[in-house]
């Protein structure tokens, strides 16, 4: 049965692709488009001499959609600083726009969708105030239960919306729901964080990858997990080499009780993209590693998902991550009473 | 999938995988005469819901390599606009080698006309109709403007008739290009109609844009100039990836309300408006 893994080979080591025939690339690029990788993939692929000249072509089209999602993502990131520089509060960037402004692998051919900043607990009332105020941005959703359940469990504020400019910021002052087990220690991200040439700035390499791996691990139901999965190889692979830099790992995987995700991440990233690793961060193999990686890879040649039973069940265990069991009883019923309605 | 066509329009090629096999037959007649792409550009899905939904009041989703969040299904008698939707969603959400303008093309001696307007101001119907008058129709529903070139490609995918516009062409030409005639879809009643066999040959061959129209049906004849700036404005309106495309975009579609001859043609009646196209088109196409 085909699943995704001739992507992440693909990405891995391009010559894989050497002797694909038109079905293989047909099935190739409904995949890397699914998993929003084909900005990724293009950039890998770029300059062979063997790609057909449509892969080509598409590879050009792919590689042009990722310029303007920087360019659009940069241009959100210098909006909110325009809007939030005043307040005097650390602003620091996330995932995508994070990777783009420090110009890192990750970044390369990425698609991104919102602007997410991480600021202090005790600055959230403010950069509200001034997101909604003169910003320009509105609440995308104006829905009593969400907005409370938002305000008291989520690590973010309800997405907002730009009235002209059409893109989502999130606003997060820690990066796990409040009701989920592990408490990354938000303070000491903020503090540890890097200051760019603008005044924004970006989590220390530590934290971005124990970010990256508590996103991916200990929150999501790995929805786009591939994806995320070759953000965290690329900033290994840029990071890795620095001195210090697996110790620190070491150290703030433990602080933010992320050890366990930030493993996980590690050997899945070694297996899915052969990232090279510091072998005792990864911990030893578990069992559950290869559900991981048949859920993670669970794509057929057409780009629709496959392994449906799988997919469920990482999707119950997302929630059952993010709450203890009583409040998600109560949860699902008032979210199954409003679509009564 | 289970069923599966592909064709190439233009530059574009699609594969097209359906849970059901009558919109693929469909689009197999009517596309007879396109070429098929080995690696298409475009992938379009055709699925159920749910897994009974392919036999219980079969409703058809529309998915592919870009799609929109919430698109509602349409009944699997509606299957062949389904397919059309799902390429025309690729091209407006996925194309960046062309500028997409929302408008209609046919061309004659190499040069190209372009009409654009509101969904019901008639180009769709226009371009059909010359097509059919000695004039290449080239689109009736996008046209690509080359980035480095400013000449115009041809996308003459099939012409999607919509209610009163279908019996202007039944019985005037071939029953063999009409589609299915669709009753009652979100857009009225629809049927389609392949293009010319020359539109079709000629589908490769780009032409150079040489007069722009804004068409409006159901008023007195009349013939206004329209501003470069207003056209430009009313293009980028009409673009459905212009400003993805950046600063590309922007030289593209300048240069061409620069240097095209523009006007905004009334016309209450289809033969009062094929006439005014033809003298305009003496008059200003250079």
């Amino acid at each position: 049965m085909t699943d995704a893994g001739i992507l992440t080979r693909a990405l891995v080591d391009p010559s894989t692709t050497q002797n694909f025939d038109a079905g293989d690339w047909t099935a190739l690029i409904a995949m890397a488009r699914a998993e929003q990788l084909m900005g990724s993939l293009a950039h890998r692929l770029d300059g062979l001499g063997f790609l057909p000249e449509k892969v080509a072509q598409l590879c050009a089209d792919a590689r042009r959609f990722a310029e303007h999602a920087r360019r659009q993502a940069l241009w959100e990131a210098e909006m909110s600083r325009r809007v939030l520089a005043p307040l005097g509060e650390p602003v620091v960037l996330l995932k995508g726009t994070a990777y783009v402004a420090a110009g890192l692998s990750a970044g390369v051919g990425r698609s991104i969708g919102d602007l997410d900043i991480l600021v202090s607990h005790e600055a959230l009332d403010a950069v509200e105030r001034a997101l909604t105020g003169q910003g320009g941005w509105e609440w995308v959703k104006e829905d009593a239960y969400d907005d409370a359940y938002y305000r008291d469990y989520m690590h973010e504020l309800p997405p907002l919306i730009h009235k002209e400019r059409d893109r989502m910021i999130d606003v997060h002052h820690t990066v796990l729901p409040l009701t989920a087990k592990p408490t990354p220690d938000a303070v000491s991200m903020i503090a540890d964080s890097v200051e760019l040439e603008n005044g924004l700035r970006i989590l220390s390499p530590a934290d971005m990858v124990c970010h990256s791996a508590a996103h991916l691990f200990a929150d999501g139901d790995l929805a786009g997990g591939l994806r995320n999965l070759w953000d965290i190889d690329q900033l290994l692979r840029d990071f890795g080499t620095r001195d210090g830099f697996w110790k620190a790992l070491g150290q703030r995987a433990e602080r933010h009780q992320l050890a366990k995700p930030v493993a996980r991440a590690l050997r899945l990233a070694e297996a899915l993209y052969e990232t090279p690793l510091d072998g005792a961060l990864a911990r030893r193999g578990r069992v559950g590693d290869a559900l991981y990686i048949r859920r993670l890879l669970a794509r057929d040649d057409w780009g629709r998902e496959t392994r449906k039973f799988l997919r469920l069940a990482f999707y119950i265990r997302s929630h059952w991550l993010r709450m203890p069991p009583l409040m998600l009883i109560r949860h699902l019923w008032t979210k199954w009473r409003k679509g009564q309605n | 999938m289970k069923h599966e066509f592909r064709v190439r329009v233009g530059p574009a090629g699609f594969r097209i995988g359906s849970d059901w096999k009558q919109p693929i037959d469909q689009l197999a007649a009517l596309y007879s005469d396109y070429p098929a792409p080995d690696i298409p550009d475009f992938t379009v899905r055709l699925f159920a819901q749910r897994p009974w939904r392919r036999f219980l009041r079969p409703s058809v989703m529309i998915g592919g390599d870009y799609m929109l969040p919430d698109a509602a299904p349409v009944s699997l008698a509606h299957g062949l606009l389904a397919a059309e939707m799902g390429m025309n969603l690729q091209m407006a959400l996925g194309q960046r080698r062309y500028l997409l303008l929302h408008a209609s093309a046919v061309e004659r001696d190499g040069k190209a006309l372009l009409m654009t307007g509101h969904s019901g101001a008639g180009k769709s119907t226009l371009s059909a109709l010359l097509g059919e008058r000695g004039w290449r129709f080239m689109g009736d529903e996008f046209v690509l403007v080359d980035l480095s070139t400013a000449v115009v490609h041809a996308f003459p995918r099939l012409v999607s008739l919509k209610n009163e516009a279908i019996t202007l062409f039944e019985g005037a030409v071939d029953a063999d290009r009409l589609g299915p005639l669709m009753r009652d879809t979100p857009k009225g009643d629809i049927r389609h109609l392949q293009p010319p066999t020359d539109a079709i040959a000629k589908m490769s061959e780009p032409a150079r844009p040489a007069l722009l129209l804004f068409p409006r049906f159901g008023h007195a004849p009349d013939v206004r100039e329209v501003g470069e700036a207003e056209v430009f404005v009313r293009l980028t309106q009409a673009s459905t990836n212009y400003v993805a495309l950046g600063e590309a975009g922007f030289d593209a579609l300048s240069s061409l309300v620069r240097t095209i001859p523009t006007r905004a043609v009334d016309y209450p009646d289809t033969e009062n408006a094929v006439a005014s196209v033809e003298r305009l088109w003496m008059e200003l196409a250079e």
